[in-house]
This record gives structure tokens, sequence and C-alpha cells, in this order.
């Protein structure tokens, strides 16, 4: 995406950078590649993001707090506009975000899971000694696992 | 504003808030802590894509939004399908519902991503990824009941009685579908030839019955749909404008 970005629409981001998810307060919005651009014209910001899952409850908390970190800011005039189109994959979630949901407990995102099943790396001790308990975890982008090892449940961030 | 387009969207995000209704009700009260949880998660699944197809729809009537068009319409003024308002029953039927309604959504979604309207195919490419989990889900909790035991078994087929009339409407173009560009014939074909597998799969078999019931499309409703309002429209009824 080649979009010229001014001063100011830079900063914007990079200060929304900072903005986390509610459900997971180690990934920031950027990680998980929810936040798609942002214009400003005149006094007026436009923010853009996509939401992850359609009936994600954390896509309107973030969207507040999005207006309250600019407000902070002294950024008064904010609309932030969810776009669809193209649809959110867990590909556009960044390598360190990957890395903070692993120290966090949750099993990363993995091609080789595309459809969940068992063997996800054990977040807690790595073993691939894991067992599926159900496609469906505590959120909406998450399937719960077992270890057979630690025997410790955990998480995995589903492909999606 | 193009009508057609209207009542589609709405048809679609009334199936979807009805369905979602019916799975909530199972909140705190599934056979077992991950499947409650799986059954809620696709209720949140499926109010997600009705706040897209709601939020769509207002867009092009104007002067409303998705909480008047969910909150604020009657039994009468619903589009929903008669299959997604049907009682939950046991957990057979429940399970039963969603998977012919999924595989009925997955395969209208294949169609439905060509469509010519950009703002559809945008809601139906992300969503499909969601009714992906469901059909997988529903499909393999269809066969685990189906090829169970005799209990479970002598149960899916009571549940098979209850639902199969309400299929038929689905594949039934009414007015405002028929611009839509679906291709009804082949929607029936493809979903049939699916079901069958994994009912055989379920050592079950389809009905030799064909009545259908219908109408739901068309605003006619079965006396479930009233009772469903009564709840979800209560407290904007009671308190109007209240929020929360």
């Amino acid at each position: 995406m080649v979009i010229a970005l001014t001063i100011e629409e830079q900063n914007i981001l990079h200060l929304l950078e900072a903005v986390t998810d509610p459900e997971i307060p180690v990934l920031t919005i950027h990680d998980l590649g929810i936040l798609r651009g942002a214009t400003v014209k005149e006094d007026k910001v436009e923010v853009i993001i996509t939401p992850t899952y359609n009936g994600c409850p954390a896509m309107d908390m973030i969207a507040m707090n999005i207006k309250l970190k600019l407000a902070e800011h002294g950024y008064k005039n904010v609309t932030i506009t969810s776009v669809l189109s193209p649809a959110w994959t867990t590909d556009w979630m960044s390598e360190d975000g990957k890395r903070k949901l692993k120290e966090y407990g949750i099993a990363a995102p993995n091609k080789r899971f595309a459809i969940a099943k068992d063997g996800v790396e054990c977040p807690i001790c790595n073993s691939t000694s894991t067992n599926l308990i159900s496609e469906f975890g505590s959120t909406a982008c998450k399937a719960l696992y077992q270890c057979n090892d630690c025997k410790e449940p955990f998480d995995y961030f589903k492909c999606h | 504003m193009n009508n057609s387009l209207t009542n589609y969207l709405l048809h679609l995000a009334d199936t979807t808030l009805i369905l979602s209704q019916r799975n909530s009700e199972w909140c705190g009260h599934g056979p077992i802590l991950e499947q409650d949880i799986a059954i809620t998660n696709i209720s949140l699944d499926l109010l997600g894509q009705s706040r897209n197809f709601y939020q769509y729809a207002a867009q092009l009537i104007g002067n409303t939004d998705e909480d008047q068009l969910a909150y604020l319409r009657k039994e009468r003024e619903y589009k929903n399908l008669l299959l997604a308002e049907q009682p939950n029953g046991d957990w057979g039927q429940t399970i039963l519902r969603q998977y012919l309604f999924s595989q009925f959504q997955y395969l209208l979604f294949q169609q439905l991503k060509e469509s010519k309207d950009e703002q559809l195919a945008a809601i139906v490419i992300k969503s499909v990824k969601e009714t992906t989990y469901h059909l997988r889900w529903s499909s393999e909790w269809v066969v685990r009941l189906g090829d169970g035991t005799e209990k479970s078994h002598q149960r899916m087929l009571y549940a098979i009685d209850e639902l199969w009339r309400y299929t038929g409407e689905m594949f039934i173009a009414v007015d405002y579908e028929k611009e839509m560009g679906i291709d009804f014939n082949l929607l029936k074909d493809e979903w049939l030839q699916k079901v069958k597998l994994i009912f055989d799969e379920a050592t079950l078999s389809l009905p030799e019955s064909t009545f259908m019931q219908t109408g739901g499309k068309e605003e006619t409703h079965t006396e479930h749909l009233g009772y469903i309002l009564a709840d979800l429209q209560y407290m904007q009824r009671a308190y109007p404008n209240s929020q929360w």
C-alpha cells in the first residue's frame, strides 16, 4: 500500500500504536493489524480500522480507546470508520505480536493449523503433544487446548 | 433507494439476528462448558453479521439505524427464515437447526461473494470465514448424535421431523430475491447433496415428506417469532430510546 502520509498522519498512527486490545492487553491494534490508516483534513481526523470477527465486542471499546487516545493529544473531531474489505486475516499480525502472544500464554496463529487440530505447540512448555478441546474458546478468535506434558490448558489464536 | 436490495439485506439481517437470539438462550445452559461456549460464540458471530447487514440497510433507507431496525420493527415486518425462529428444543434440535442453516448459508455466501454490490460482497467475504467454523462444528455434532447412541439417534430423527418442513423456503425466491443474482436451483441441489452426505455419515436419512412451510421471507411467521421479539425488544418498547 503506497499512500503518502503527511507527517501529522504518521504521528497519529504512531500515537495509536499504543492502543491495546482490551481482551489481550499485550497486543496493540497495530500488532493485530486492526489499524488500517488515518487521514487528516483540516481539524477532522478519520481513523480507519477493520474488525477482526464480526461480532467481536472488543471493537466498540477499541474505537472508544482510539478517540480517548487522540483526545489526550488535542484531537477532538475524530471519526472512526470501520472497513470490511479486504477482510481481516491473522496474516496481518506482526511477528512481534506473535512473540508477545506466546509470552502471554496464548499460542500464536500457525498456518500448519489453519484448521485447528491436535498438536499446536504449547506456549508454556513448547510440547507439541497437545489436544484440541474445543474449536471455540474464551473469545471468538481463540480455540481451547490442553497440553499432555505440562497438563496446562491454553488458548490458541486461530488462523482466520 | 434500491428496494429489492434493502429488503434482501433486512432478510439476511433478520435471519441472523433471530438465530443468534435463539442460540443465545443456551448461554449458561449448554450440555457441557465447551459446547455452551461454542454455541454462544456462534451466536455472537451471527449477531455481528446481522449488525453489518442492518447497518448497510440503514444507510440505504436513510434516517434510521441498526438499533431501530432490530428493536422497533414488528413481527409482520420481520423477514427472517422460519427455520431461525424455531424453538431450541433439545441439544439435538439446536444442532440440527444450526447445521441445516450453516450448510445453506455457506453455499449461499459462495454465490453472494460474487455479488455486483460491493458492500454486500464485502460483508459476505468477511462472514463466510466464520460460517466455515459453524458448518464444521455443527456437521460434526450431527454425525456424533446421529451415529451415537440409540437415544441420541432417536432424538435426531425427532429433530428432523420437527425442522425439515422449514427448509423449503430457503430455495424459493421471493420478489426481492429475484434481482440478487442467486441461482436457487443450484443452491438447492448443492445443499441437498451436502446434507445427504452428512446424514449418510450420521446414519440418518433424508425425509420423504416434501411438504414445506413458507412465508417467513414475506413476513408471515410461526407463533414463535412474537415471543422472541417480546423478549428481544422489551427494553426499547418499555423505555423508548433508552441506552446503556
